[in-house]
This record gives C-alpha cells, sequence and structure tokens, in this order.
C-alpha cells in the first residue's frame, strides 16, 4: 500500500487506498473489496417468513393447549387436548391411513419414477415426444386432477360404470369400498406426481458419466447389472430427495382427500390433515385440531431426518468417486 | 442432482451401441396410455353436448363438437374466479421476488448476523408444512383484519414459497463472478447499485425459474383460499372447480369443460416457455 501504487491507478486513488485495506481482515468472506449489502437486504424476507411462517409453527403448539372455537379468544385448558387426542380411536386411524397411503405412494412411485426417467434420459428418437407428454399431469392443480377422477369414478354417470366390472367392482362403486378408495388415493398420486420424480430423476440420469457405462460393459456387464452397480448407485442423492419430497407430500395430502373420498367411506380415508381441517374448520376445536397438526408437524420433520440420516446423505460422499 | 435447468437442456448422451432397451420401452408405452387417456377422455367429454353423453355413455368418442359447455362455464362466472387467481399469482410472483431477490443477494454477500441467521432460518423452513399451520395461520389473518380478501391468500403463500426461492436465488447468485463485483467497485457502485446491474442480470434465468415456481404455486393453491376466503366475489379457480362439482351436479361435460379450462394458462406457458416451466418445476427438487 505504498503511494507509488496509489498513483499508478491514476483515476481514484483514494478509493484503491480505503478498500485496499479491509482486504486482509475479510479473506473469510472472500477476495474482493467490494460494499457489502448490509441486513436491511434480508429484513423484508425475515420479517415476512417470521410473520407468516415461524410465528405460526410455535402458536400451533400453544394453541394446542387451548380450546378455541375459531371466534374470540383461546382459553388455556392445559394438556386436555392432548390427554383427548392420545385416547381418540379417529386419530389413531387417520395415523394409520395416513402412514398406509404415504407408505404405499412411496412404493409405487419411485420405481416407476426412476424407469421412467432413466428411460427418459436415453438417446430414444421417440423420447421427446413421449416426456412432453408424460409431463402434462403437471399442468393441472391437485383440485382439477381430483375432481376430474371424482368425475371418471362416478358409479352412475362416469367411467367407473363401464371399467369398474374389469377389476372387481359390479356395481361400480369403487369409491364406495374401503380398498378400492385407498386405492384411487394411491392411482392419483402416482398419476400426479410421477411426472414430476421422473423429471428429477431424468436430470440426475443425464449427468452420470457415459465412461462409467463403458468401462461396465468392457468387462462384460449386462444391462441389468449397469442398471443396478451403476445406475442406482449414482441416482443416490436424488432418490433421497425425491423420497424426502415424496413422503412429505404424502403426509400433508389434503386436497386430493376433500375433493375425492372425502375421508369417506366412513372414516376409511381420514388422513391427518383431513382430520385436522375437520375439526377445526367443522367442529370449530381449533385446539384440539392444532394438536393434531402439532402431531403432524413433528411425523414430517421426524421422516424426512430419518430418511436423510439413514440413507447416509449426509456423509455427503461424492457420486464421482473412484474416477 | 444439479440444477435441473441445465441438466434438461443437455443433450442426451450418445448410447449408439446399446440394443434398444425393451423393458424400459413397454413400461414407458403402458404409461403413456395411463397418462394420455385420463386427459384424452377429459377433452372429449368437454366438448360432447350433455344430451350426446347421456344416450351415447362415457366412452364413447364425442361425435359432434361442441363448446357450449365451455360457454356455461363462462356463463357461471368464471372469469371472475379467473381474474382473481391472476391477481392472486401476480401479486404473489411479484412481492416473492421484490424481497427473495435483495435477501438471497444478502445471505450470498452480507456479513451481517441478520443474513447468516435467516439463511438457517429458510433451510428449516423448508419442512415445514403449510397444512399443518393453517389454523395458527387463520388466526394471524383475522387479527391483521384481512380475512376474505385476496392478500390473505397471497402472503402465506409467498411466505411459504420463500426457503425455496432463497435457496435456490443463493445458489445462482454465488456463480457470480467476484471480478465483477471487484470491476463494479472500481466504477463507484455501492452495494444497491451491484444489485441491480449487475446481480439481477447476471441471475436472469434463476429469477425466471424461481418465478414461475411461485406462479404455479399461487395458481394452484386450494387451501388457502379455501380457509381465508368466504364471498363469492373473491372466489378463485380452484374453488371455483369444487362450486361447478355442485352446480353441474350431474353435467359431467361442463365439469370437464372448467377443469380444462383452468389449465389453459399453464398450458400455454408450457407450449412457449417450455424450458422455463420445467426449470421452475424442477427447480423445487433439483436443488
Amino acid at each position: 500500500m505504498t503511494s507509488t501504487t496509489t498513483t499508478d491507478r491514476a483515476p481514484a486513488p483514494a478509493r484503491t487506498r480505503t478498500t485496499a485495506r479491509p482486504r486482509r481482515g475479510r479473506r473469510r468472506l472472500g477476495s474482493d473489496t467490494a460494499p457489502r449489502p448490509g441486513m436491511l437486504y434480508v429484513l423484508p424476507a425475515a420479517l415476512f417468513f417470521g410473520m407468516f411462517a415461524i410465528v405460526p409453527l410455535v402458536l400451533v403448539v400453544v394453541l394446542s393447549f387451548t380450546s378455541w372455537p375459531g371466534f374470540g379468544d383461546p382459553q388455556f385448558v392445559g394438556l386436555d387436548n392432548w390427554q383427548r387426542l392420545t385416547g381418540d380411536q379417529r386419530v389413531i386411524n387417520a395415523t394409520r391411513t395416513t402412514l398406509l397411503l404415504t407408505v404405499l405412494g412411496w412404493a409405487t412411485q419411485t420405481p416407476v419414477s426412476i424407469a421412467i426417467g432413466v428411460w427418459a434420459s436415453g438417446p430414444q428418437r421417440n423420447r421427446a415426444v413421449l416426456s412432453s407428454i408424460f409431463f402434462l399431469p403437471l399442468l393441472l392443480s391437485s383440485a382439477a386432477i381430483a375432481l376430474m377422477y371424482h368425475r371418471y369414478l362416478d358409479p352412475n354417470f362416469g367411467l367407473a360404470k363401464d371399467l369398474g366390472p374389469l377389476i372387481g367392482f359390479p356395481d361400480g362403486n369403487i369409491l364406495g369400498t374401503r380398498h378400492g378408495a385407498l386405492g384411487v388415493l394411491v392411482f392419483v398420486g402416482m398419476w400426479q406426481w410421477i411426472p414430476f420424480h421422473s423429471l428429477l430423476y431424468q436430470a440426475a440420469a443425464r449427468v452420470i458419466p457415459q465412461m462409467l457405462y463403458d468401462a461396465a460393459r468392457i468387462d462384460g456387464a449386462s444391462r441389468w447389472d449397469m442398471f443396478w452397480r451403476i445406475t442406482i448407485p449414482q441416482l443416490r442423492h436424488t432418490i433421497v430427495t425425491s423420497s424426502v419430497i415424496m413422503v412429505v407430500g404424502s403426509l400433508i395430502t389434503f386436497e386430493t382427500v376433500l375433493l375425492l373420498t372425502a375421508g369417506g367411506p366412513g372414516t376409511a380415508t381420514q388422513v391427518l390433515p383431513y382430520l385436522m381441517y375437520r375439526s377445526g374448520f367443522f367442529e370449530f376445536q381449533m385446539g384440539y385440531a392444532s394438536a393434531v397438526a402439532t402431531v403432524l408437524v413433528v411425523l414430517g420433520t421426524t421422516v424426512s431426518l430419518v430418511i436423510v440420516r439413514f440413507s447416509g446423505f449426509a456423509k455427503m460422499r461424492s457420486t464421482l468417486e473412484g474416477l | 442432482m444439479t440444477a435441473g435447468a441445465t441438466t434438461t437442456a443437455r443433450p442426451a448422451p450418445r448410447r449408439t451401441t446399446e440394443r434398444p432397451n425393451w423393458l424400459a420401452g413397454v413400461v414407458a408405452t403402458g404409461w403413456l396410455v395411463i397418462i394420455a387417456v385420463p386427459i384424452l377422455t377429459m377433452i372429449g367429454w368437454s366438448v360432447t353436448s350433455e344430451e350426446d353423453f347421456l344416450s351415447f355413455g362415457p366412452l364413447a368418442p364425442p361425435r359432434d363438437i361442441t363448446f357450449e359447455n365451455f360457454a356455461s362455464v363462462f356463463e357461471l362466472g368464471f372469469l371472475r374466479y379467473f381474474w382473481n387467481t391472476l391477481v392472486v399469482t401476480v401479486g404473489s410472483i411479484v412481492i416473492a421476488l421484490v424481497i427473495a431477490v435483495p435477501a438471497a443477494y444478502a445471505i450470498v454477500r452480507s456479513n451481517s448476523w441478520l443474513a447468516s441467521a435467516s439463511f438457517r432460518a429458510f433451510l428449516l423452513g423448508l419442512a415445514i408444512p403449510a397444512q399443518a399451520v393453517i389454523i395458527p395461520l387463520y388466526l394471524v389473518i383475522t387479527e391483521l383484519g384481512l380475512f376474505d380478501t385476496l392478500i390473505a391468500v397471497i402472503l402465506p403463500t409467498v411466505a411459504f414459497s420463500l426457503p425455496l426461492v432463497i435457496l435456490i436465488l443463493s445458489g445462482a447468485l454465488r456463480d457470480v463472478p467476484r471480478d465483477m463485483y471487484e470491476a463494479m467497485t472500481v466504477d463507484g457502485a455501492g452495494s444497491f447499485r451491484m444489485l441491480v446491474n449487475l446481480v439481477i442480470p447476471m441471475s436472469r434465468g434463476s429469477i425466471s425459474a424461481v418465478g414461475i415456481f411461485v406462479g404455479l404455486t399461487a395458481w394452484n393453491s386450494f387451501i388457502f383460499p379455501l380457509i381465508f376466503l368466504r364471498s363469492e366475489e373473491n372466489r378463485v379457480v380452484t374453488l371455483g372447480l369444487q362450486q361447478f362439482r355442485q352446480e353441474f351436479g350431474i353435467n359431467m361435460p361442463g365439469l370437464m369443460a372448467a377443469v380444462l379450462l383452468s389449465a389453459v394458462p399453464v398450458f400455454l406457458l408450457y407450449l412457449f416457455a417450455r424450458r422455463w416451466l420445467i426449470s421452475g418445476l424442477a427447480g423445487v427438487g433439483g436443488k
């Protein structure tokens, strides 16, 4: 920082001197000397998020210790809601149904998504056309998809009247049976979400280094071997990401249940979010509904943490190791 | 697992020496049928008159193509719902970008404690499901006096898209080379001018992708309108569809026309800005 260097850069000598000095001290932030934005830039986003996400997250726990019909002030009732919740058969059933649908959803969507994604990343000539058709369900909202299937499944006027007998529902009333309604929710989940997840797998499969396959082929590996020993291990981070999205998404499925089965027949498809909605906005027991919601938050966070932990994702090993 | 934006645009690697993969082909063809049949049926029903539908049944292909179903959807006030959804969508995109871009810039470049604390909060926020906090949100919205206004839908929609939007944007902003900040410093630019003249132009692709992501979330949102809106004049398209189901009753073609119409704007986006739409969607899980 001698005077010679500053005079060399004639136009702004003062700036060179003042901005050059903190350079060493701030090395951890990077090597440039440009002015840094202040906290004002992040403040609106932080306030916004605090107000509409963090505060409600805390409030949901607080409200679970109150009695609140949705108007007036919530009254603290201690552990009442929680005591009721642990003995409530509806909650136990809803938790079982939610977990069942989540497991079935994951087990049906993941293999098909991987198969379609890996196939779509290949070089087939018809791939682009088919991929653009596979993509179409993503253009429809959950509500639109649920209503479309609700009409198809109408036992009097829909497709179910003609197609139901072929799959073991002679009266076409697929939504009227427990297994039928659960099966429909699994199927609609596949129809709606596989396009998205296969997009993830397609993007991931495209960046698998071709030399891995070339080397395997020289060693005489079959396509089946290559799929299990190269493609699947290379996709493992995507499998974790996709599974977390799938499982958390499935735990909070609400629109599809509300519009397609309304929890029925009976309570066969009452999942936790639907139960929460009913007790909150129909039975006006917002405090109790908040307890159900708290269970949902805990369940979602736990499940995603467990997946991330046990799949070794946290170790962050490079997928390119050995190259 | 890098951004879907770059990977989807890449030409597929060449594997010319392989035999065709029959198994995958069969799965793909089967899946094609499963995807295409409901969509084709929906289109078929929507252009069939109610009388034809009742007399020839749900499996018959349309005979006389008619647009009367679409007309009756509009008569039932669809345009009003459409307008409301548009307000919610545009409002959400604008607010989300106006607050998220500077926030991502600060998270990447600022040395204030608030920036790093917010980033951790946003990461945590990725796991908060909107459905699960709907009851306290209802309390917040009513306390703010926003119940039954479109703003009541916009604000939480923005808040719940912020974690992912900021994650994607800050990832993109890290790619802006340091030399360019340095160069602008020499020109005497402050941090705000850097945001406007350097950061925003350099990350235009990611900004449009997250904009589309927010827009789709707002366009398709159901639970926020369901809980926070009441009057008919504020009804959005997704709620309108639910209403149409009752109004149309057994008029199946009418409802299908409404479902189809609700997807038209997204479909246009798909036709004319496909890559943006896909990166907006894939960005959701690509990071």
